[in-house]
């Protein structure tokens, strides 16, 4: 690099004949394309563009120029600076790119981590199953009624034409509640079906209902695999003029798919319940096995037990009796109503093998149903 | 009820092809519940046949006695040489007729039979006892069969060894079902076929000869009717065909009998009696018990009647319990030999008692004495009073034919007049309950095979038959041409169902609450509401406190459980407790459901008539009698609720999540929730909140408390260390419904942010100072976050620092920094005013 030459000629300035420019060009130009880094592009630039870099200092010799003379220098100068600069710009966007790429590897990380940071948590299958069927008959027009589980004995068997002495009401095994006294004749049950809160909707509304009544009822029931004392039902109730068996037939075909599929048959049987008559069954064909395994001991059925068929509920044309009781004119009115076993929907909808499992609320048992069922 | 094939066919003729499970399923479509078709017999191969016993030989040497025997089974085994056989039964001799397998068979199980070595000697084959073959489960002792069975003869017929048997269900209105009878009128309906009703037999017309019956109770007992029969040999057994039949049923072949009277049951439907004349002591009468009075039932067990047990009497006092069992003082005499005299004792001479009882009463005393009886099963479902003279009969035809008996000329029959049953109903009623259209015709002729009389046209004056006294109400005869037209036959249609508004408010909420927890990571569980005082005494609850007054069960399941839950959270807990101990140490549950909570003023319930609606006052006594039954929820957390992992340390379960778990219920309700100190147990004194919400009239109510469990608690209930817990009534929560949210004017001028720290003694609510910088802060402030607390010795002692950042933002225009500082200036010294706090650095 030369330095300025301070005992100069006027005319003849050393640095700013054209060879010495060029010369100061090509050597910034090497330098920048020699530059590995930024940091050493820094310096380049420092060196070569800098206040005392050859070029700026080539550069403030041109006032000492004949005027003829400094046109020339100028532009031969300027157009060096010119060259050097572009080549910085140049140089720093490619090391610019270099280094981002680079530090963008550097930073990396292994996205199939796991992150089970946030715990999960879940809703009973029970309690979303019920809404399930809630929301399938709010969408048929229906409302949903509630009552209580700890119910008057009147409202859980004599208002439903099951009377003291009724054969069916030794059928269901009634839990108690005992009276102030501390005796059994309180007149007071743990509600054997949520049929009670059919009956107050009939006692407090007026036709035309169409209600279902979700929840918790209870019967004398050792839990086991199959069975268990405290249980979930989901009962319909539709009182309005001109109801018939035809409509009861309609509607719980209609919910059988909207629950199951369209593609499975349903049976209906004759059955007995004090509260509807005519009384019904209805079975659905068995959606594991579609009756194949019927008569057929190699391709034996664990969901319908190799019957072909699996009992979704109870139900019939309600009894005009419990019309009658409830308030309601039976010569203007009839009504159907239903009842849906939840436990076992969910047993055979969802392969639940034990009743157990829906009791205990183990939270691996639950985790996996998630928020809806 | 357990129906044979073989034996249903003796009414129906089948189709010969027709299999059990063809038959079922036109029973089930008739409305009978079919529960399994049992296949007797089905992997029995023979030969199996019958042997006369020859000679025994007694082997001794080994742990039990062991006999060897040879067999003359005639031409069966091919040589017809006596078959060689070690038999380990010993209830047998020489000369007896016994069943035999022959190697090459297989017996039930399946079990192949092969001659094979055992103690010491080869047998030939097995002498079968009833279990093997599959004939019962009762005893293990060998099968005697009757002197005249020839040895040779296949015993595979001769004990009707393939069968099968349908066993069906019988719902309480089909008691007529309860018999061979009124399955074979069903399965004729079905078929379209005749059916031989076995009760249609000649019966002779009562008269005075008969032995002496006095009915005193007429409502009790509306047809008694008693036959004799006389010289009965007492050695007598049942026949092989009747002991199977019996079998087949599921009832134990007793003694001739007693045998004869179950069979004409089972047959027939019409429980019998059969009292040892020589042992009844004059007069048979049939009337209430008195008070005092005691009766051995047949079972052996001495109970003292009640004045509601109706019973049969002769001049000694009770001899039975009507309809459900009979007494031990005249009951059949088993055939034996005396050993002294020599004498044949036994029963020769018996009455018949064919009567019908009020099934109420019958119930009654069954569910009184706790003594359920296969009479007392059919008396309670209703029986046939027009049955009684045709069982009679067919029990005194069975008896003489098989055991030898001379039947009584005394033919004794009281009877009360029968109610009209007739009904009236519109031909097309059936039509209107099913929504199709059947027809008179049809209508007709489907009552008239159920067993109807049928008149009329428009109107049908229908008379039920004797045998349905469940046909009472229009509707039941609906029932009955519905189900024989076929259920599947109805067509579907849907009603017209008015336009619905969907969930309530309430419903709404209560899935949001559920919703909201699942997803902030708590797992629901359903607990039983039972529990027991050790629950409370677990929760350290004191011996006044109000969750220990609980509703009680009169039959609890476990009778250290008799109480229903005042509080979810023993019932919560046990579940943590258990998902803990199957290796779920990080857990975090909640429940919702309704606890019971008795009302100050107890009250029994009344049972008001069902021929109207109740009264006002009835339904209001009704709820009245019931206890108050608050929905509520409640959490409960241990171990850890973040884990540890590569993103660093995990966080245990804290005071504050079963606390924040009560601010999430509280806003999925909508509602806000306001946290103060407290005491209350279950939990930890120094980490418990009140949670509490502002009522619509301003007023503050508890809803639930939140926090640590008291360590006490935890050690008592097995928890982990530092389990949390919180519990809210819903109900309470949720007392003022839901206002629809106001939107908030949202300002784009730019946020002016300050941030305080204020140091006020330790035990300073935090919620007090942020209660107090928000009021002082006044309109402009956006936001308010505390950010951290610090203690430390430059703070002096009992002193902590609140550090906040407050946000302040105008609607209309960018705040000044004066105007900002002047906001938290003012912010600050109603923070000082209400707190005696200091401004930290100032």
């Amino acid at each position: 690099m030369s330095a300025p030459n301070k005992s100069y000629d006027p005319v003849e300035v050393e640095a700013l004949k054209p060879e010495e420019v060029e010369r100061m060009r090509d050597e910034a130009l090497a330098a920048v394309a020699a530059a590995g880094d930024l940091d050493a592009l820094h310096a380049v630039k420092v060196a070569h563009t800098g206040d005392r870099s050859p070029l700026a200092l080539a550069n403030r010799e041109i006032g000492a120029l004949p005027p003829h003379a400094k046109a020339d220098a100028g532009k031969r100068v300027g157009q060096a600076r010119g060259a050097v600069n572009q080549a910085l710009a140049r140089r720093r966007e490619e090391l610019e790119a270099e280094r981002d790429a680079r530090v963008l590897v550097e930073e990396a990380v292994d996205v199939t981590l796991p992150y089970d940071r946030a715990p999960l948590g879940a809703r009973h299958p029970l309690t979303t199953l019920t809404e399930l069927i809630q929301d399938t008959f709010t969408a048929m027009g229906y409302t949903v009624a509630e009552g209580p589980e700890v119910e008057a004995e009147w409202l859980n068997f004599d208002a439903l034409n099951l009377g003291p002495d009724h054969p069916a009401r030794t059928m269901q095994d009634t839990f108690w509640v005992a009276a102030p006294d501390g005796g059994a004749d309180s007149g007071v049950v743990l509600r054997t079906h949520t049929s009670p809160v059919q009956a107050r909707t009939m006692l407090h509304g007026e036709p035309p209902i169409y209600v279902v009544c979700p929840g918790r009822t209870f019967r004398t029931d050792e839990l086991d695999a199959t069975h268990t004392p405290v249980f979930g039902q989901v009962e319909g109730l539709a009182v309005d003029e001109g109801i018939t068996f035809a409509d009861l037939k309609g509607t719980l075909e209609h919910f059988a798919s909207a629950m199951f599929g369209d593609d499975l048959e349903k049976r209906w049987r004759p059955s007995y319940f004090p509260f509807t008559e005519p009384s019904a069954e209805i079975d659905l064909q068995c959606f594991v096995c579609r009756g194949a395994s019927v008569g057929n001991p190699d391709r034996p059925c664990r969901t319908c037990s190799s019957e072909g068929w699996i009992e979704l509920g109870g139900c019939g044309v309600v009894n005009p009796r419990v019309l009658v009781a409830c308030g309601i004119d039976p010569d203007r009115y009839s009504g159907f109503a239903f009842g849906l076993g939840l436990e076992r929907i969910l047993m055979n909808r969802s392969g639940v093998e034990d009743m157990r499992d829906m009791v205990e609320g183990d939270v691996r048992f639950t985790l996996p149903f998630g928020m809806e069922i | 009820m357990r129906v044979p094939l073989s034996w249903l066919r003796e009414y129906v003729d089948l189709p010969a092809g027709e299999t059990g499970r063809d038959v079922a399923a036109r029973l089930v479509a008739a409305g009978l519940e079919v529960e399994t078709v049992e296949q007797l017999g089905a992997d029995l191969k023979g030969p199996l046949v019958v042997g006369r016993v020859l000679a025994i030989e007694e082997l001794t040497g080994f742990k039990k006695p062991i006999r060897y025997c040879q067999v003359d089974v005639g031409d069966a085994n091919g040589t017809g040489e006596p078959q060689n056989i070690v038999c380990g039964a010993r209830n047998f001799a020489v000369g007896d007729k016994v069943v035999v397998v022959l190697p090459g068979a297989v017996l039930p199980g399946p079990f192949p039979i092969a001659a094979r070595q055992t103690y010491g000697k080869t047998s030939e084959g097995m002498i079968c006892s009833a279990r093997e073959l599959g004939m019962g489960d009762d005893h293990d002792g060998i099968i005697v069969l009757p002197r005249e069975t020839v040895p040779g003869t296949d015993a595979i017929e001769l004990l009707e060894l393939v069968d099968e048997v349908l066993d069906i269900a019988v719902t309480p209105d089909r008691g007529y079902c309860l018999s061979m009878r009124g399955v074979a009128r069903e399965a004729a309906t079905a078929y379209g076929l005749p059916l031989a009703d076995p009760a249609l037999l000649d019966v002779p017309q009562a008269n005075a000869d008969g032995y002496p019956v006095r009915v005193e109770d007429a409502a009790g007992c509306d047809r008694f009717t008693a036959r004799t029969v006389s010289g009965i040999e007492p050695s007598a057994v049942s026949p092989i065909w009747m002991q199977r039949r019996l079998q087949k049923a599921g009832m134990r072949p007793v003694s001739l009998t007693v045998d004869v009277t179950n069979y004409v049951m089972l047959e027939i439907g019409q429980p019998l009696h059969a009292y040892d004349r020589s042992r009844l002591a004059g007069t048979v009468s049939v009337r209430r018990a008195r008070a005092g009075e005691k009766l051995r039932t047949l079972d052996g067990a001495e109970r003292a009647l009640d004045a509601g047990d109706l019973l049969i009497c002769d001049e000694s006092g009770p001899i039975g319990l009507a309809g459900v069992m009979g007494g031990a003082s005249t009951e059949i005499a088993d055939h034996a030999v005396d050993a002294e005299s020599g004498q044949v004792l036994g029963t020769t001479d018996v009455v018949i008692e064919a009567a019908h009882f009020d099934p109420v009463s019958v119930a009654r005393t069954a569910r009184r004495h706790k003594l359920s009886s296969e009479a007392a099963k059919r008396f309670e479902r209703g029986v046939d009073p027009q049955a009684a003279p045709a069982a009679a009969q067919r029990a005194v035809d069975l008896l003489v034919l098989i055991a030898g008996g001379t039947a009584g000329g005394g033919v004794t029959d009281v009877v009360a007049p029968q109610p009209d049953r007739t009904l009236a109903i519109p031909a097309d009623h059936p039509d209107r309950v099913a929504g199709t259209v059947y027809g008179r015709e049809t209508v007709t002729r489907r009552l008239q095979e159920v067993g109807c009389s049928v008149s009329g046209t428009d109107v049908l004056t229908v008379v039920p038959p004797s045998w349905r006294p469940d046909l009472t109400d229009p509707n039941d005869l609906a029932e009955e041409v519905i189900r024989l037209e076929g259920y599947d036959n109805v067509p579907s249609r849907m009603p017209q169902v008015p336009p619905g508004r969907g969930l309530t408010a309430a419903q709404r909420r209560l899935r949001r609450v559920g919703r909201a927890l699942a997803a902030a990571g708590h797992v629901e569980v359903q607990n039983y509401p039972f529990l027991g005082e050790a629950a409370f005494d677990a929760l350290g609850l004191d011996a006044d406190d109000p969750r220990r007054t609980t509703v009680k069960l009169v039959n609890p399941l476990n009778h250290e459980e008799p109480a229903l839950r005042t509080t979810l959270l023993p019932g919560l807990l046990a579940t943590l407790h258990r998902n803990v101990s199957r290796g779920s140490g990080d857990v975090a549950l909640f429940e919702t459901g309704l606890v019971f909570r008795p009302r100050d003023e107890r009250t029994t319930a009344p049972r008001p008539p069902v021929d109207r609606r109740p009264t006002d006052e009835e339904l209001a006594a009704l709820d009245a009698a019931l206890p108050h039954q608050p929905r509520r929820v409640a959490v409960a957390l241990a171990g850890e609720r973040e884990p540890a992992g590569w993103w660093g340390q995990g966080r245990p379960a804290l005071w504050a999540d079963a606390i924040e778990a009560g601010r999430t219920v509280a806003r999925a309700a909508g509602v806000e929730l306001i946290v103060r100190q407290d005491q209350h147990a279950p939990w930890h004194p120094g980490r418990c909140a009140a949670l509490l919400v502002a009522g619509a009239d301003g007023t503050e109510r508890l809803v639930g408390h939140a926090g640590e469990l008291h360590p006490r608690v935890v050690k008592a209930m097995r928890l982990p260390e530092r389990t949390c817990a919180m519990e809210i009534d819903l109900d309470l929560l949720s007392a003022d419904g839901e206002k629809p949210v106001t939107a908030p004017h949202v300002s784009a001028y730019p946020v002016a942010t300050q941030d305080v720290a204020l140091v006020v003694d330790a035990s300073v609510p935090a919620a007090d100072v942020e209660a107090a910088l928000r009021a002082g802060a006044g309109p402009l402030l956006e936001s308010l976050r505390l950010f951290d607390v610090f203690t430390g010795e430059q703070l002096g002692e009992g002193r902590k620092s609140l550090a906040y950042a407050l946000r302040f933002r105008a609607p209309d225009r960018t705040l000044t920094a004066e105007e900002a500082s002047a906001a938290r200036d003012a912010a600050v010294a109603e923070a000082v005013a209400r707190t005696g706090a200091v401004l930290r650095g100032a």
